[in-house]
């Protein structure tokens, strides 16, 4: 598919300004930590709970092809959300790793033909709960037709 | 072009060979056949997708999810074990033991008890339990709504009524056995309304012996018991066991008949493998296998689910060539089985919410990441 690899050409000359992202996440760590306490600090005033964010884009990611971090994600997700990812026919690439056992932490790469990454990541997302809307309607019919049928009374 | 009835039976079969397993990816996604569309779609998903139930009890569950990728079922899994909430015993604070099994070792006997109560109370009037910080007041984050008052006092004391020459502990002494039963639930707070009656916080089986006593030893404890989940600590782990295996795949190629029919039913469980007698239609048709055997029995499969995968059959050199096994690669026989706390279809059902929910949180952050 020569379109292809036209597109990836123009994808590298985005990585390249990417480039200016500092290499490491370190500094961006920290200010996760810092908005953490700011986000719990507020909580007790206002009894309502902040989630912290658990998901950003590692540097070096450009539109096309970017690497998301997921904190406190493991298999569960991961593995599910890859599948689901694969399934979109405008992903390339998809695939998680933990890159670190004792890191509660999970990576999924995403590169496209087609529209963002961040996009791919959203349907993924959404697609997986209409799995699991239709995984629970289903379940449920079966488990009262089995219960009618074997006259468990629950 | 569509792919030929046979062509999608060989990609769904998992292979069991005799010292390997074959055919183990799933190669349903787009650009994997070339022509074929693989594309998500969830009306395509809801119509490949069923479910068999065939045991459903309260402490065991056991039914079918057809159609449906590993990567899901074993997400579904793994949430069954590790993510569903459950209230355990977690702190004990020991005012008296004198018994021979240590604290700590009876704090943790304590912690991996099953409870079971009012189910109103549990899943929805319970809530978290924040650990305080160090320096902290401990109890400054224990409320009615988060915090399980148990308590257990025993002492052992000789039984006057008992033979005197009584060797059994049970009748020579009171309370020479410490069983879950002895437990009693303090309700605190708004905890009478959600745990009385029937709906009291107890042990699911009263039986679990805790400690051994002798006359004069005591044991005298506070417990406080918190919601929490297994993948902190497995005592909050709502089943006893959740796994999936998939559906066995037994396919006789060539005619089995005769003694080695026989043979080959007893290389599988009791159930799997049916003899039935060979009709004259098929023995006299040619090219079957079937010639000249009118009234001889022959191996057929008549319930391969209740299959072990034993690979038995493959080790003998009279079926070689015979049969083949494997696995559906898309057919998952879940069994469930729940510590008491909740009904195990109903729990099948919560790990599928909270996968749902899971998404759901991540989405709302990956539109804020981006932003």
């Amino acid at each position: 598919m020569p379109g292809r690899t036209k597109a990836q050409a123009d994808a590298s000359s985005q990585d390249a300004d990417m480039q200016d992202v500092p290499p490491s996440g370190q500094d961006e760590i920290n200010q996760d930590a810092e908005m953490r306490e700011n986000a719990e600090a507020e909580e007790e005033e206002e009894e309502e709970e902040v989630e912290p964010q658990r998901v950003r884009i590692l540097p070096g990611s450009t539109d096309t092809a970017a690497s998301f971090e997921f904190t406190d994600e493991g298999h569960t997700l991961g593995n599910a959300l890859r599948y689901v990812i694969m399934k979109n026919p405008d992903v390339e690439f998809c695939a998680y790793s933990i890159p670190h056992p004792s890191e509660p932490k999970m990576n999924i790469r995403i590169q496209t033909y087609d529209g963002t990454a961040v996009n791919a990541l959203k349907k993924g997302l959404s697609d997986l709960q209409d799995v699991c809307d239709v995984v629970a309607e289903e379940f449920w019919t079966k488990r009262q037709q089995f219960n009618s049928e074997q006259g468990i009374d629950r | 072009m569509a792919p030929s009835a046979e062509e999608l039976l060989r990609r769904n079969t998992v292979g069991i060979n005799k010292e390997t397993v074959s055919n183990v990816a799933s190669t349903d996604f787009p650009g994997h056949f070339p022509g074929e569309d693989h594309a998500f779609s969830i009306e395509r998903f809801r119509s490949a997708f069923s479910v068999q139930f065939h045991r459903n009890e309260l402490n065991d569950a056991s039914f079918s999810l057809i159609g449906i990728d590993a990567s899901l079922a074993n997400a579904f899994r793994r949430i069954l074990i590790a993510e569903i909430p459950t209230l355990a015993i977690e702190d004990v604070y020991i005012e008296n033991n004198t018994s021979v099994i240590q604290d700590e070792v009876l704090a943790h006997r304590l912690g991996l008890i099953p409870f079971n109560g009012g189910r109103d109370g549990i899943h929805n009037f319970l809530k978290w339990y924040k650990k305080p910080e160090a320096g902290e007041d401990p109890y400054a984050n224990s409320f009615d709504w988060n915090t399980v008052r148990l308590e257990l006092n025993v002492t052992c004391t000789v039984n006057e009524d008992a033979a005197p020459n009584e060797n059994d502990p049970l009748k020579a002494y009171n309370h020479a056995h410490v069983y879950a039963k002895d437990i009693v639930f303090v309700p605190t707070g708004r905890q009478v309304e959600y745990f009385s009656g029937d709906n009291a916080i107890v042990p699911v089986n009263p039986d679990i012996l805790i400690a051994k006593l002798r006359p004069k030893q005591t044991i005298n404890l506070a417990m406080h018991m918190h919601k929490g989940i297994g993948a902190d600590h497995s005592k909050f782990s709502p089943v006893a066991t959740a796994s999936y295996r998939l559906l066995p795949l037994i396919h006789i190629t060539k005619p089995i008949i005769g003694p080695d029919a026989e043979k080959f039913q007893r290389c599988f469980p009791q159930g799997v493998i049916g003899l039935e007698k060979v009709t004259r239609e098929e023995a006299s048709k040619s090219g079957s296998g079937y010639e000249g055997h009118a009234g001889e029995v022959k191996a057929v499969v008549k319930d391969s689910m209740k299959d072990t995968v034993s690979r038995e059959a493959l080790r003998h050199p009279e079926f070689e060539g015979k049969v083949k096994l494997g696995r559906r690669r898309d057919h998952f026989i879940f069994s469930i089985e729940s510590t008491g706390q909740w009904d195990s279809d109903e729990l099948f059902l919560e790990a599928v919410k909270h996968l749902k929910l899971k998404c759901k949180k991540l989405e709302q952050q990956v539109i804020n990441m981006v932003q």
